[in-house]
């Protein structure tokens, strides 16, 4: 039968559009780590691996450079630890209160206005955390400025916040209503059985909710480029000026000598980065994919 | 069990509903409901889908109030208190008013854990208090020897049958003296719905169980009082063996004949 066949040959016109398209973002994916992989790769000969294993980032000498990514992992480190601690209590609490707490219509105006601050260009909130912010931190802490890790941090957990509230606000949701009702039928209280059993009945997906806010954060620039004193210091201090390592790209590749030695070391750096976001987003991936069909 | 040809108003009455009305928004679930309920014997409440047999039971330990835009008229006292007047503490009540559901739901936690939480809620924390308090339950919920070298296991790896056993457990940590059950074999295979009937029968020498049923040979089985529902209202309520042999209401013989429901 004719008729059949075309709309086979129809069905697999389809499928090959899809097909191809899906592959296109793969594929620009691999393409992204081959060519920062080829970028990078004349490092790896001279001066070497070793060297980005060095303390100290001093790209431009008229001694000697070095290129030690240390300090820019650390600083990236601190900032997006900071930004953690700060963000957990935040997005936990926010999302108990809309999902458990807040009637109808509070749902109603909070959701959109949580996810409208999501889109709120970093830009913007680096202006707000240098204008507003970093004044206050100064102050507060009594510090020659305010130009911090901290104040990057409290940046970094407001941008990381609408990721980590929606998604936990979601896993608070999906906890079967039953546990609550064994829960409330034993006799505790409303708050008992929301933080005794529907927390911790949600807890895989808060998880996943905050290493996907990480995930946003780590790779975050504009902000963090504002508001942090970029200085590369190896410091556990959120009171020191830190630098990280989107900050060094972003400040640097514009002046770069294409294909000198600091050239590849950004690479280097970026490929890092690269490595960071991709593996906290498919642990996250994971753990939000468990918790679905659990 | 209950003596032949006596009636339930002379046992002592642990719980006492007067004219109780019930709405879901402005639908009417319950008329005029008025019963003893009788201390240490089991009731079951009988009667077709929808007919308030459930909303009735989850009257009794105030689970009503958790859902929005329903409205209670009329009294119920357990042990003579009213436990709709205001200022009535809801923890103590549902302390003192078990309940077991229709689907078992344990909480994604260890065994242990599971018995111990309304122990823990209610300000135990000795671990060797909660220790007995968890051994004891499981063994009056007949579940003991099957999980005693596995309490720290998740809950959800046992069997159904094993998982309302633990919920019954976990009711009984608590120390009630009522058990509300709704259903409570009603997902169960025949020989874990047998299994929770002889517990019903072991557990009633020390509590007062009130259990909704679909099933009437689990009625007959089970319960040494029979209340029938029907559309709302509470149509006969009397010993189970009467009700089954010698009805009263033309509905009830209806209904427990199989021409309807």
């Amino acid at each position: 039968m004719p008729g059949a066949f075309a709309v086979n040959n129809y069905e697999r016109a389809i499928r090959l559009l899809l097909l191809g398209a899906a592959s296109t973002s793969i594929l620009i994916v691999i393409l992204i780590f081959v060519f920062l992989g080829k970028e990078a790769a004349p490092f790896v000969v001279r001066p070497g691996v070793g060297e980005l294993f060095s303390t100290r980032w001093v790209p431009v000498s008229f001694q000697k450079e070095s290129f030690g990514i240390i300090p820019l992992v650390t600083g990236s480190l601190l900032i997006t630890g900071l930004a953690t601690l700060i963000t957990i209590p935040f997005g936990i609490c926010s999302a108990v209160y809309i999902s458990e707490v807040a009637a109808a219509w509070e749902r109603e105006i909070l959701k959109p206005l949580i996810e409208l601050l999501a889109g709120i260009p970093s830009v913007v909130i680096g202006f707000f955390g240098l204008v507003v912010l970093a004044p206050l931190v100064k102050g507060l802490f009594g510090l020659p400025t305010g130009l911090i890790a901290l104040t990057g941090a409290l940046l970094l957990a407001l941008m990381a916040l609408p990721t980590v509230i929606s998604i936990s606000e979601d896993a608070i949701r999906s906890v079967p209503a039953s546990y609550k009702s064994a829960s409330l039928a034993l006799g505790a209280s409303k708050l008992q059985t929301t933080w005794k059993v529907t927390v911790p009945a949600a807890l895989s997906g808060i998880i996943a909710a905050v290493m996907r806010g990480m995930g946003r954060v780590i790779g975050e620039t504009m902000a963090v480029m504002m508001v942090t004193g970029n200085a590369a210091v190896i410091t556990a201090s959120p009171l020191s000026s830190v630098r990280t390592m989107t900050a060094t790209i972003a400040a640097e590749m514009g002046e770069v000598p294409f294909g000198s030695e600091h050239y590849q070391a950004l690479f280097c750096v970026g490929i890092v980065l690269l490595l960071a976001t991709f593996g906290l987003n498919m642990v996250a991936q994971r753990v939000l994919k468990k918790y679905r069909i659990g | 069990m209950v003596a032949p040809g006596r009636e339930p108003s002379r046992l002592e009455t642990k719980v006492k509903v007067e004219g109780l009305d019930f709405w879901y928004g402005t639908v009417q679930a319950l008329f005029a409901v008025t019963m003893d309920i009788p201390a240490r014997q089991v009731t079951a409440l009988i009667g077709p889908s929808g007919c308030g047999k459930s909303t009735f039971l989850r009257t009794l330990n105030r689970m009503n109030d958790i859902i929005d835009g329903t409205r209670l008229e009329g009294k119920i006292f357990i042990d003579r208190e009213d436990i709709y007047r205001n200022g009535v503490d809801v923890v103590a009540l549902r302390k003192k008013v078990g309940m077991v559901f229709q689907k078992s739901n344990p909480f994604p936690k260890s065994i242990f854990d599971n018995v111990a939480y309304g122990p823990r809620i209610h300000g135990v924390r000795g671990q060797g208090e909660l220790t007995e308090i968890v051994e004891r339950s499981l063994v009056r919920a007949a579940l003991w020897d099957e999980v005693k070298d596995r309490l720290e296991i998740n809950a959800l790896e046992l069997s159904g049958g094993q998982q309302q056993r633990l919920c019954i457990a976990r009711a009984l940590a608590v120390d009630p003296e009522i058990l509300l059950m709704d259903e409570p074999a009603s997902a169960l295979d025949p020989r874990s719905t047998a299994r929770i009937e002889d517990l019903i029968g072991e557990l009633r020498r020390e509590y007062t169980i009130i259990i909704v049923t679909h099933n009437m040979q689990q009625a007959a089985r089970v319960s040494n009082l029979t209340a029938f529902f029907y559309e709302g209202r509470l149509v006969e309520f009397g010993p189970t063996k009467r009700m089954f042999t010698v009805p009263r209401e033309k509905q009830t013989e209806d209904y427990i004949t199989g021409r309807f429901g």
